[in-house]
C-alpha cells in the first residue's frame, strides 16, 4: 500500500479538505508521519497485540534489530511517542502506564544531555540502565509465557486417556417430585387412618411445632426418610394431619426437600443442604 | 497373585480414572496382597516401557501416573472435535508464567515486571482453573497475597515438578557492560558488538542461568502433600 493509499484509509477529509488530521505539539500534520517503522495501517491491528509499554518499546527494539544494551533513546522515543501521539489521535483509550513510560523516556533523555563527571573512581549510572534492566527482566518472562504455551498441554495437546467403565460410581438421580405426587401420597396414608377411625382416640393437643422438630430429628439420623414412614396412622386423621402440615412448614421453610427416585416411586424427604445428586 | 495380574489391574485403574493415580492408591488396590510400593514402581515401569511404541503413554505427573494420549497424535485426534482448543491470551501466559517461575508473587510484583495492571478476571480464572492459589499473605501495609501455582497447573501443562519449566532466558549482565556504554555514540564498543551476535538461543542455554528457576522455587516434593487428600 503506498502513502497516498494511506491518507485516503485514515483521513479521507484531510485529503478533501486539507485540514490537519493531527496536530502535534503545535504544529498541525496534513500526512501520516513517513519516517514510522509500521505502516499506520496496520496500527489498529498491532495495538490489539501490544501487552503495555514495555512490550511495545520492545518491539520498537527488536524490529530495528537494535541492541537492547544499547538503545538510541532518542531515536526510540521519538517513534514512541509517534505512536502515543497516533493512538491518541485514532481515540484509542490509552492505559496511563504509555504516558508514564513516555515520561520515564523523556527524562533519560534529558538526563542523557546533561555533561557528566568523568570520574573513574565514581562512574555515574547509565540513565538508560533502569529502563534497560525492567526491558531485559519483562523479556525474559515475555519468553517465558512463550515457553509455557509450548508445554504439551491438557486438552490441547495430550488427552486422558480412559476406557468405558460400567456403574463406574452408582449416581442415584432424583426426580423432582410436584404437589399432586405429595398429596396423593398423603391420601393414602388418609385412606389408612380411616381405617381405624372406629377407635376411640384419646384426643391430644398435638403440635405442629412439635411435629416439626421429630421430623428435622429423623433427618438428622437418616440422610433421606421415607415420606410414608413419618405417619403413625394410630394417631388417626389428625394425627397423620399434623405431621402432613408439619412437612409441608418445612417445605415452605426450605429446611426440607421431597425426592423421589423415579416416577410413581417413594417418596423422600432429605434436608435441603443435602447434596441432591446423591452419593 | 501374579506381577502379569497386577500389572492388569494396574493399567486397568489407570484406564478407568479420570485423575492421576499416585503409588499409594494403586498400592491401595490389592489389600489382601503383600505388595510394596516397589512392586508398583516395577508394574509402573514395565507398563511404561509396553507403551513406548503405542499412540498413548504413562506418564508421571505431581499428582500422580496418568494415562494419556501422546503429544504426536494430536494433530489426528483433532479431527475428532469440531472446536478448535481455545488458546490463551498473552497476558494470561505471562502473567501464569510469573507466577510458576517467582512464586511467592504478589500482584504488585507482577505489575512491575510486566508495566500494565494484572487484571482480575486474568486472576480469577486461573484461580477457578486452580491452576494458581494464595500461599500466604506479606506482611506488609495492606496484606498483598502471594501467589503460586498449583499441581493441577503441573499436570495440566504435563509436567511433574516445577523443575521441570523451561529454562529462563538469562540477563545480560549490565555490570561489566556499563564502563563500555558510550553515551550517543553510533559505534558499538567491541563487546557491545559481541553481545550483539549473541544469540538468543545461545543466552537461554547459558549453564551459569540453567537451574535458576529451580533454585528459586520451593521443594516441590513439600508441595506434594498438599492435593494427597
Amino acid at each position: 500500500m503506498s502513502e497516498s493509499d494511506q491518507d485516503n484509509t485514515f483521513t479521507p477529509s484531510a485529503v478533501q479538505s486539507e485540514m490537519p488530521f493531527a496536530v502535534v505539539e503545535g504544529k498541525p500534520y496534513t500526512s501520516m508521519p513517513t519516517d514510522l517503522y509500521i505502516p499506520p495501517d496496520a496500527l489498529e491491528v498491532i495495538l490489539e497485540a501490544f501487552e503495555g509499554p514495555l512490550d511495545l518499546l520492545l518491539y520498537l527494539i527488536r524490529r530495528q534489530n537494535l541492541d537492547i544494551l544499547n538503545i538510541p533513546i532518542q531515536e526510540i522515543t521519538k517513534q514512541y511517542v509517534e505512536y502515543i501521539e497516533l493512538m491518541h489521535q485514532m481515540n484509542f483509550e490509552l492505559a496511563a502506564e504509555y504516558l508514564v513510560m513516555a515520561a520515564m523516556l523523556a527524562e533519560i533523555k534529558s538526563r542523557m544531555l546533561l555533561p557528566t563527571l568523568h570520574d573513574d573512581e565514581e562512574m555515574e549510572e547509565d540513565p538508560r540502565a533502569e529502563l534497560i534492566r525492567r526491558l531485559q527482566e519483562y523479556e525474559r518472562f515475555k519468553q517465558a509465557a512463550e515457553d509455557i504455551d509450548g508445554l504439551p498441554r491438557l486438552e490441547r495437546d495430550v488427552w486422558v486417556a480412559e476406557v468405558y467403565v460400567e456403574h463406574k460410581a452408582e449416581q442415584q438421580e432424583w426426580v423432582e417430585i410436584d404437589l399432586k405426587d405429595l398429596v396423593m401420597a398423603f391420601k393414602e396414608v388418609m385412606a389408612r387412618a380411616d381405617l381405624k377411625i372406629s377407635h376411640a382416640i384419646e384426643r391430644e393437643v398435638l403440635s405442629v411445632r412439635d411435629r416439626m422438630t421429630l421430623v428435622l430429628d429423623r433427618l438428622l439420623q437418616n440422610k433421606t426418610v421415607r415420606f410414608e414412614s413419618l405417619f403413625n396412622v394410630k394417631e388417626g386423621r389428625q394425627g397423620v394431619l399434623v405431621s402432613f402440615l408439619a412437612i409441608l412448614e418445612l417445605l415452605k421453610a426450605h429446611t426440607i426437600e421431597l425426592v423421589q427416585n423415579e416416577p410413581f416411586g417413594s417418596i423422600y424427604l432429605q434436608t435441603s443442604t443435602a447434596n441432591t445428586s446423591g452419593d | 497373585m501374579e506381577l502379569k495380574q497386577i500389572k492388569n489391574i494396574v493399567e486397568a485403574a489407570l484406564m478407568a480414572s479420570d485423575e492421576p493415580l499416585q503409588n499409594k492408591q494403586l498400592l491401595d488396590l490389592f489389600p489382601d496382597e503383600e505388595l510394596t510400593g516397589n512392586d508398583i514402581n516395577q508394574v509402573l515401569n514395565e507398563l511404561e516401557q509396553e507403551y513406548q511404541d503405542r499412540g498413548i503413554e504413562l506418564k508421571r505427573l505431581a499428582k500422580g501416573y496418568r494415562l494419556q494420549t501422546r503429544e504426536s497424535v494430536q494433530p489426528w485426534l483433532q479431527h475428532l472435535w469440531d472446536k478448535k482448543p481455545r488458546k490463551l491470551s498473552r497476558a494470561l501466559l505471562e502473567t501464569l508464567a510469573l507466577i510458576a517461575y517467582r512464586q511467592p508473587i504478589t500482584r504488585g510484583e507482577i505489575e512491575d515486571i510486566r508495566g500494565v495492571a494484572v487484571s482480575s478476571k486474568i486472576i480469577h480464572h486461573m484461580m477457578d482453573q486452580e491452576w494458581i492459589r494464595v500461599l500466604g499473605y506479606r506482611d506488609v501495609p495492606g496484606k498483598p497475597a502471594m501467589l503460586g501455582t498449583t499441581n493441577t497447573f503441573l499436570d495440566y501443562f504435563n509436567l511433574s515438578s516445577l523443575r521441570d519449566l523451561p529454562s529462563l532466558a538469562a540477563i545480560k549482565d549490565m555490570e561489566t557492560l556499563e564502563p563500555e556504554l558510550a553515551f550517543e555514540s553510533n559505534d558499538p564498543s567491541p563487546i557491545d558488538a559481541e553481545q550483539a551476535t549473541d544469540d538468543d538461543h545461545e543466552v537461554r542455554a547459558a549453564q551459569t542461568e540453567r537451574h535458576e528457576p529451580s533454585d528459586e522455587l520451593p521443594d516441590p516434593e513439600n508441595e506434594s502433600t498438599e492435593n494427597a487428600s
